[in-house]
C-alpha cells in the first residue's frame, strides 16, 4: 500500500484531485436536500426555495464537467504521450490506482484497501490460479493489461486509462466463514467512489438533466401546494442517483438503487390526493420490490462467490480472471437481470413506468426517462464481467439478456400506438428504448448500450419537457385527441425542439439516435460482415422491426399534436423562457451528441482522427477489470436499411392521417376502419389497449386467485391435519373441537358451494372463519400448535 | 451444577408465561407475561452461551432485552390505544379483527 | 418441579458445587413462586411487583453463570425501565388497585392445558437431550468479562447490533405515532 501511495505522491496530476473528490458532488445535492427539508419552509418567500437547489445543481454540474473534461484531457494527453514511450509511460502510472485513506494506513490495515491488490491475488492462489503472474503490482501488472488489450483488439494502441477508487472504512465486521478474500477472520466494508469513463459520463448526464429540470420546474410547478417538498426531492434524487453512480460497492450500490426508488416513489405520488396517483406510485414501488428481491440475492451470490467482499472491482476482476465459477456467475447475472426488468422496465415488469407518469412532467423527463430507469443498465455495465461471462455472450446464439431487452423493444413500441395521451407514448417510447440499450449490452456491444443511454437522455427529456410544454398550454391535460392538434403554428418553438427531439429518437441522420442506434444494430452482429462479438440475427431483426414502431407512434404523436385542426378550448402559446430554454438546449444536445461516436470509417480522414470518441473516453481496458470486447464493425448498408425501414414506416402512418385529414378535418382516427372489419386486428388492438392483460395477470390471476386455491388449502389442513394432530392432543382437543364444529357446520356448506365452483370469492369467505378476531383463541391455537409440533419433531427425530 | 437445571427453570418460567398470556384479561398483564416468556428464553441463551465458553449467548441475551424494550413500548401504546378508543383493556374484547 | 426434586438428589450424590447449588435452589424457588403468584394474583399492581421478584430472581441466575453484564442490563433496563413503563401502563388504563374478580378469563383450563402440555414437552426433551449425563455438566467455567462482551458485539456482531438500533428507533417513532392524540 506504501509503495502505491508513494507512486501517487510522485506523479501527482491536479486531475487526481477530482477525480478522488467525486464525493463531492452528491455530497453537494445531499447537502441542498437537507437544507431545503429543515429551513425549506422558513425559507424567506418559500417560493422561491428552488434558488437553493438551483444554486447547488449548478455548482455540481461545474464540478462534474470539469472531471469529464480532465479525464478527456487526461485521455488525449496519455495518447500522444503514450505512443511514443508506452512502457515508461505504464510505469509512471496513469492515475493513482488505489488511493488508500490515510486513517487506514495508520491503522494499519493495509491488507484491505478498496481493491488491494494482495487481497485479488491471495483469493485467486485459493482459487487455484497459480500460473497468473502473482508477483507484480497492480499498477504495472494491469496498466501493462490495458495496453496489450488495446494491441490485441484492434491494433489502435489506445491506452484505457485506469478507473480511479477511493474508500473509507465504513465498517468491519467478522466473517461469515470460510475462505475471504481479505484473508483475515475481519471483514471490512468500504465506503468509496469509482471515477472511471462510465460514472463520469453519468455524472455529467445526471447533472446536466436535473439543472434543466430545476431550472424548467421553477415555472412548471410554481404556485405548487408542496413546492419546498418538490425541491426537496429533487436534490435527493440527484444526491441519491449520483451516489448509486459513483459507487465502489455493491452494497453502497443497493443503499442509492433504494433511494432512488424513495425518490420516484415520492415524485409519482406528488399529488397523492388523487388516487391514480397515489396507487401509481404504489405500483412502482411494489413492483420495484419485486426486483429488488432479486438484486438482493444477486448481490449476496456475489458477495459469498467473490470471498466476501462487495468491492465491485474486486469482483469484476474476479469475474475476468476465473476467480468465480460459471455457475455462480449464472447465478448472479439471473438474479441481477430481475432487478433490471424492474427498475429499468423490461418486458414483463416494465407496467409500472408508463403509470408513474402521473407524476410532475419534469419529473418523468428526470427520473422516468433520462436517469433513474437507466440505473439497472448502469448496473449490468458496471458489473459486465458477471453479465458477460455469467451469460457467456461471446459464445452464445441467444441469451436471456438480449432477449428480454428485444422483446421489450417491440413489446414497448407496440403499445405506444394505442395510447392516447402524449406522456403515456413516451413512456412506452422509453420503455422500447430501455429494451434497446439491454438488447445492446445482452449482445456483448457495451459502447452502444452506454452510447444509447448517453444520448437517449437528451432527446427523451427533449420530449418529455416538450410534452410539458404541451400539457402548461393546453389546459393541463396530456390527451393528444381531445385537446391538442394543429399546434405548429400555435407553438412554433415547441414544435420544433419536440420535433428535433423525435427525428432524434426515431433515428434519422445525422440526429443523435441514428448513431446509437446504428451502433446497436451493427452490435448485433446478425449483418453479414460487422465482425461484432455475437451473430444474433433474430435480435437484429427484432432491432429493425423496432425502429420502424419507433417511427410510426412517434408520426402519429407529431400528426395528432401538431398537425390537422385545434381541437382544444383554451388558446396554447409557447412557454416562458426558462421553459423554453431548457427545451433548445437539449434539442441542441439531440442534434449533436451523435457525433461523439461516428464510426471511424466515415467521413474519410475525419473518421479516424475524431471517430470513435465516446467508446475511447467511456470504455474501460479490457483484460484487467473488463473483458475484452469486439466492436462491430460499421455497415452504410445497415444504416440504410435501417433508416429506410423507418422512413417507409412513418410515411405509411403519415399517408394514414393525411387520408383522415381529407376525410374530416377534425377526426383523429377512423371509424370504420380494419378494426371494425377484421376480428384479428380488433383483438390485436384489444390486445395493446390492455397492456397485454399483464395488469389483468397480476392483479386478477396473481393476486386474487392465490386467495382462493390459499383459503381451500387452510381448509383442506383445518379438517384433515389439524383435527387429527388435536384430537389425539389430549386436553387442547376441547378447544380446537369447538372450533372445528363450527368449521363442519357452517364450513362444510360453503365448502360444497366452493367445490362446486363459484370460484375465489366465496373460498376467500371460509378463511374470514378462520379470523374470529379473539386474540386468545390465535394465542391458544398458536402456542398449542406449536407445542404439538414440537413434539411431533421430538417423536420424529 | 447441570445445564439442565437451568434449562427446566427457564421452561417452568416460560409456562408460566405462556399460562399467563393465556388467562389474563387485562393487556397490561399480558404483556408481563410476554416479558417473563422473554426472560425465561434469556435464561436459556446465556445458560448455553456460559455451557459453551462462548460470549455469543450473553450477547443475545442482551439483544432479547432490547428487543423486549421496543415490544413493551409498542405494545403499551396498542393498549393505551385501545383503552382510550374503548374504555377497557379486556383484550377478550378486543375483536374488531374478526373477518 | 418433581423432575427439579430428582435432580437435586441424583446432583447432590456427585461431587458438585454445593453453595452455587444451593444459591440456585433458593433463586429458583423465590423465581417460580412469584412466577406463579404473578400470574394468579387479583391485583394488577401485586402482579407487576411479583414480576419485580422473578426480573431480579433472573438477574442472579445471570450472576450464578457468570454473566454479569447481562445481569446488570437486567437490572438496568428491565427493573428500571420497563416495568416502570408497565406500572405507568397499569395507571393510564386505570385499573383498580385494590383486588379485581374479574382479572383472568373464565375459561382458565385452556391456558392450563396448553402451558402443562408445553411443559411436558419441554422437560421430556430437555431430559431426553442432557438429563444428569456428564457432559451437561456446568464446572469450571469463567465469568464472562464484559470486555469480552463489548468486544463480541462491536466486531461479531456489529450487524446485528445495528439492526436492533435501527429496530429501537422504529419502535421508538411507532410507539409515539400509535399513541398520540390525533
Amino acid at each position: 500500500m506504501s509503495i502505491f501511495a508513494a507512486a501517487a505522491a510522485e506523479t501527482f496530476q491536479p486531475s487526481d484531485w477530482l477525480f478522488e473528490n467525486v464525493w463531492i458532488v452528491p455530497a453537494i445535492m445531499a447537502a441542498s436536500f437537507l437544507y431545503i427539508l429543515f429551513f425549506g419552509k422558513t425559507f424567506p418567500g418559500k417560493d422561491r426555495v428552488h434558488y437553493v437547489g438551483l444554486a447547488a445543481i449548478t455548482v455540481a454540474l461545474g464540478f462534474s464537467l470539469a472531471t469529464a473534461f480532465m479525464w478527456v484531457t487526461q485521455y488525449e494527453d496519455n495518447q500522444s504521450h503514450g505512443s511514443e514511450a508506452s512502457s515508461a509511460f505504464v510505469g509512471e502510472g496513469i492515475v493513482s490506482t488505489v488511493e488508500a485513506d490515510e486513517k487506514e494506513e495508520s491503522s494499519g490495515a493495509s491488507g484491505q484497501g478498496c481493491l488491494a491488490e494482495d487481497n485479488r491475488v491471495g483469493s485467486l492462489q485459493a482459487a487455484g490460479e497459480d500460473e497468473y503472474a502473482l508477483g507484480t503490482g497492480l499498477l504495472t501488472d494491469s496498466g501493462e493489461l490495458a495496453v496489450e488489450a488495446g494491441e490485441d483488439g484492434k491494433g489502435e494502441g489506445h491506452i484505457k486509462a485506469k478507473s480511479v477508487v477511493r474508500c473509507l472504512e465504513w465498517f468491519s465486521t467478522g466473517s461469515f466463514g470460510g475462505d475471504t478474500a481479505q484473508g483475515s477472520d475481519n471483514l471490512t466494508f468500504n465506503i468509496g467512489t469509482i471515477a472511471d469513463g462510465q460514472s463520469i459520463m453519468m455524472l455529467v448526464v445526471v447533472t446536466f438533466i436535473s439543472f434543466l429540470v430545476h431550472l424548467y420546474s421553477t415555472e412548471y410547478v410554481k404556485g405548487d401546494r408542496r413546492y419546498v417538498h418538490y425541491y426537496a426531492f429533487l436534490s435527493l434524487f440527484t444526491a441519491s442517483m449520483l451516489f448509486m453512480v459513483l459507487s465502489s460497492s455493491t452494497l453502497q450500490l443497493i443503499v442509492g438503487w433504494e433511494l432512488v426508488g424513495v425518490c420516484s416513489f415520492g415524485l409519482i405520488g406528488h399529488w397523492w390526493e388523487e388516487k391514480p396517483n397515489s396507487d401509481a406510485a404504489l405500483k412502482a414501488f411494489l413492483t420495484n420490490r419485486v426486483g429488488d428481491i432479486g438484486l438482493l440475492v444477486g448481490m449476496i451470490v456475489l458477495f459469498f462467490g467473490a470471498g466476501q467482499t462487495f468491492d465491485i472491482e474486486t469482483i469484476n476482476y474476479l469475474a475476468v480472471h476465473d476467480g468465480l465459477s460459471q455457475t455462480t456467475m449464472t447465478v448472479a447475472a439471473l438474479c441481477l437481470m430481475t432487478a433490471v426488468m424492474s427498475k429499468s422496465g423490461q418486458f414483463i415488469l416494465h407496467t409500472w413506468l408508463p403509470d408513474a407518469m402521473a407524476g410532475p412532467t419534469p419529473v418523468s423527463a428526470l427520473i422516468h426517462a433520462a436517469t433513474m430507469v437507466v440505473a439497472g443498465v448502469y448496473m449490468i455495465g458496471r458489473l459486465y464481467p458477471v453479465f458477460w461471462f455469467g451469460l457467456t455472450i461471446p459464445g452464445s446464439s441467444l441469451n436471456a439478456l438480449a432477449f428480454v431487452g428485444a422483446l421489450t423493444v417491440v413489446g414497448g413500441g407496440a403499445l405506444a400506438f394505442v395510447q392516447n395521451d402524449v406522456k403515456k407514448v413516451l413512456a412506452y417510447s422509453t420503455v422500447s428504448q430501455l429494451g434497446y440499450m439491454v438488447l445492446a449490452l445482452g449482445v456483448g456491444a457495451w459502447t452502444a448500450g452506454m452510447f444509447h443511454l448517453f444520448t437517449h437522455a437528451f432527446f427523451k427529456a427533449c420530449l418529455f419537457l416538450g410534452a410539458g410544454a404541451l400539457s402548461h398550454a393546453c389546459h393541463h391535460s396530456f390527451d393528444m385527441k381531445a385537446e391538442m392538434g394543429g399546434l405548429r403554428k400555435r407553438m412554433p418553438v415547441t414544435f420544433a425542439t419536440f420535433m428535433v427531439g423525435t427525428l432524434a429518437l426515431v433515428g434519422v441522420f445525422p440526429f443523435a439516435g441514428f448513431w446509437s442506434k446504428d451502433e446497436i444494430l451493427v452490435g448485433t452482429g446478425g449483418f453479414p460482415s460487422t465482425n461484432a462479438n455475437g451473430n444474433y440475427t433474430l435480435l437484429l431483426i427484432m432491432g429493425l422491426i423496432g425502429a420502424a414502431m419507433t417511427a410510426g407512434y412517434m408520426t402519429r404523436v407529431i400528426w395528432l399534436v401538431f398537425f390537422g385542426e385545434y381541437r382544444g378550448h383554451v388558446d396554447p402559446h409557447d412557454p416562458p423562457a426558462v421553459m423554453k430554454y431548457p427545451l433548445i438546449a437539449l434539442a441542441g444536445l439531440s442534434v449533436i451528441t451523435g457525433f461523439l461516436n461516428f464510426p471511424s470509417d466515415w467521413f474519410g480522414g475525419l473518421g479516424t482522427r475524431y471517430g470513435l470518441k465516446f467508446e475511447q473516453w467511456v470504455e474501460p481496458g479490457g483484460g484487467s477489470t473488463f473483458p475484452v470486447i469486439g466492436h462491430g464493425d460499421s455497415n452504410l448498408a445497415l444504416a440504410v436499411i435501417a433508416s429506410l425501414v423507418g422512413i417507409g414506416s412513418a410515411a405509411f402512418v403519415w399517408n394514414y392521417y393525411q387520408k383522415l385529414y381529407a376525410k374530416d378535418p377534425n377526426a383523429t382516427e377512423v371509424t370504420d376502419g380494419l378494426r371494425s372489419r377484421n376480428k384479428a386486428a380488433a383483438g390485436g388492438y384489444a390486445l395493446l389497449e390492455n397492456k397485454y392483460y399483464l395488469d389483468h395477470l397480476y392483479e386478477g390471476a396473481i393476486a386474487d386467485g392465490t386467495k382462493g386455491p390459499l383459503a381451500r388449502a387452510a381448509y383442506w389442513f383445518n379438517q384433515n391435519v389439524l383435527d387429527e394432530i388435536v384430537n389425539t392432543a389430549g386436553r387442547t382437543s376441547t378447544v380446537l373441537g369447538r372450533f372445528i364444529y363450527r368449521f363442519i357446520d357452517q364450513g362444510a356448506i360453503d365448502g360444497s358451494v366452493n367445490l362446486s365452483g363459484r370460484g375465489a370469492s366465496e373460498s376467500g369467505g371460509l378463511l374470514r372463519k378462520v379470523q374470529s378476531g379473539r386474540i386468545r383463541q390465535y394465542a391458544s391455537l398458536m402456542f398449542g400448535a406449536a407445542t404439538v409440533l414440537a413434539a411431533v419433531f421430538i417423536v420424529a427425530i | 451444577m447441570y445445564l439442565t437445571q437451568y434449562l427446566l427453570l427457564a421452561a417452568v418460567l416460560f409456562c408460566i408465561g405462556v399460562y399467563g398470556v393465556l388467562t389474563r384479561r387485562n393487556g397490561v398483564l399480558v404483556l408481563m407475561s410476554i416479558e417473563l416468556i422473554l426472560n425465561a428464553v434469556n435464561i436459556n441463551m446465556v445458560a448455553f452461551g456460559t455451557y459453551n465458553a462462548d460470549v455469543g449467548g450473553q450477547v443475545f441475551a442482551l439483544f432479547i432485552i432490547a428487543v423486549a424494550a421496543a415490544e413493551v413500548g409498542v405494545g403499551l401504546a396498542i393498549v393505551l390505544l385501545i383503552y382510550r378508543n374503548r374504555r377497557s383493556i379486556d383484550v377478550s374484547d378486543a375483536s374488531l379483527m374478526r373477518g | 418441579m418433581l423432575a427439579s426434586v430428582s435432580l437435586f438428589a441424583q446432583a447432590t450424590g456427585n461431587s458438585w458445587d454445593l453453595p452455587a447449588n444451593i444459591a440456585f435452589g433458593i433463586i429458583s424457588v423465590i423465581a417460580i413462586g412469584a412466577a406463579l403468584r404473578m400470574v394468579t394474583t387479583n391485583n394488577v399492581v401485586h402482579s407487576a411487583l411479583y414480576l419485580l421478584i422473578v426480573l431480579a430472581s433472573v438477574a442472579a441466575v445471570y450472576i450464578l453463570l457468570g454473566a454479569e453484564f447481562a445481569a446488570a442490563t437486567q437490572v438496568l433496563v428491565y427493573i428500571g425501565a420497563i416495568l416502570v413503563l408497565l406500572l405507568f401502563g397499569v395507571m393510564l388504563t386505570r385499573a383498580r388497585l385494590g383486588g379485581d374478580e374479574d382479572l383472568n378469563y373464565e375459561q382458565r383450563w385452556i391456558g392450563l392445558g396448553v402451558s402443562v402440555l408445553l411443559f411436558v414437552v419441554m422437560t421430556y426433551s430437555i431430559w431426553e437431550q442432557y438429563g444428569t449425563k456428564d457432559e451437561a455438566r456446568l464446572v469450571g467455567y469463567e465469568p464472562q468479562r464484559t470486555a469480552e462482551v463489548a468486544d463480541s458485539i462491536f466486531s461479531t456482531y456489529i450487524v446485528p447490533f445495528e439492526a436492533v438500533s435501527v429496530l429501537l428507533l422504529a419502535a421508538l417513532i411507532g410507539a409515539v405515532v400509535v399513541a398520540r392524540r390525533d
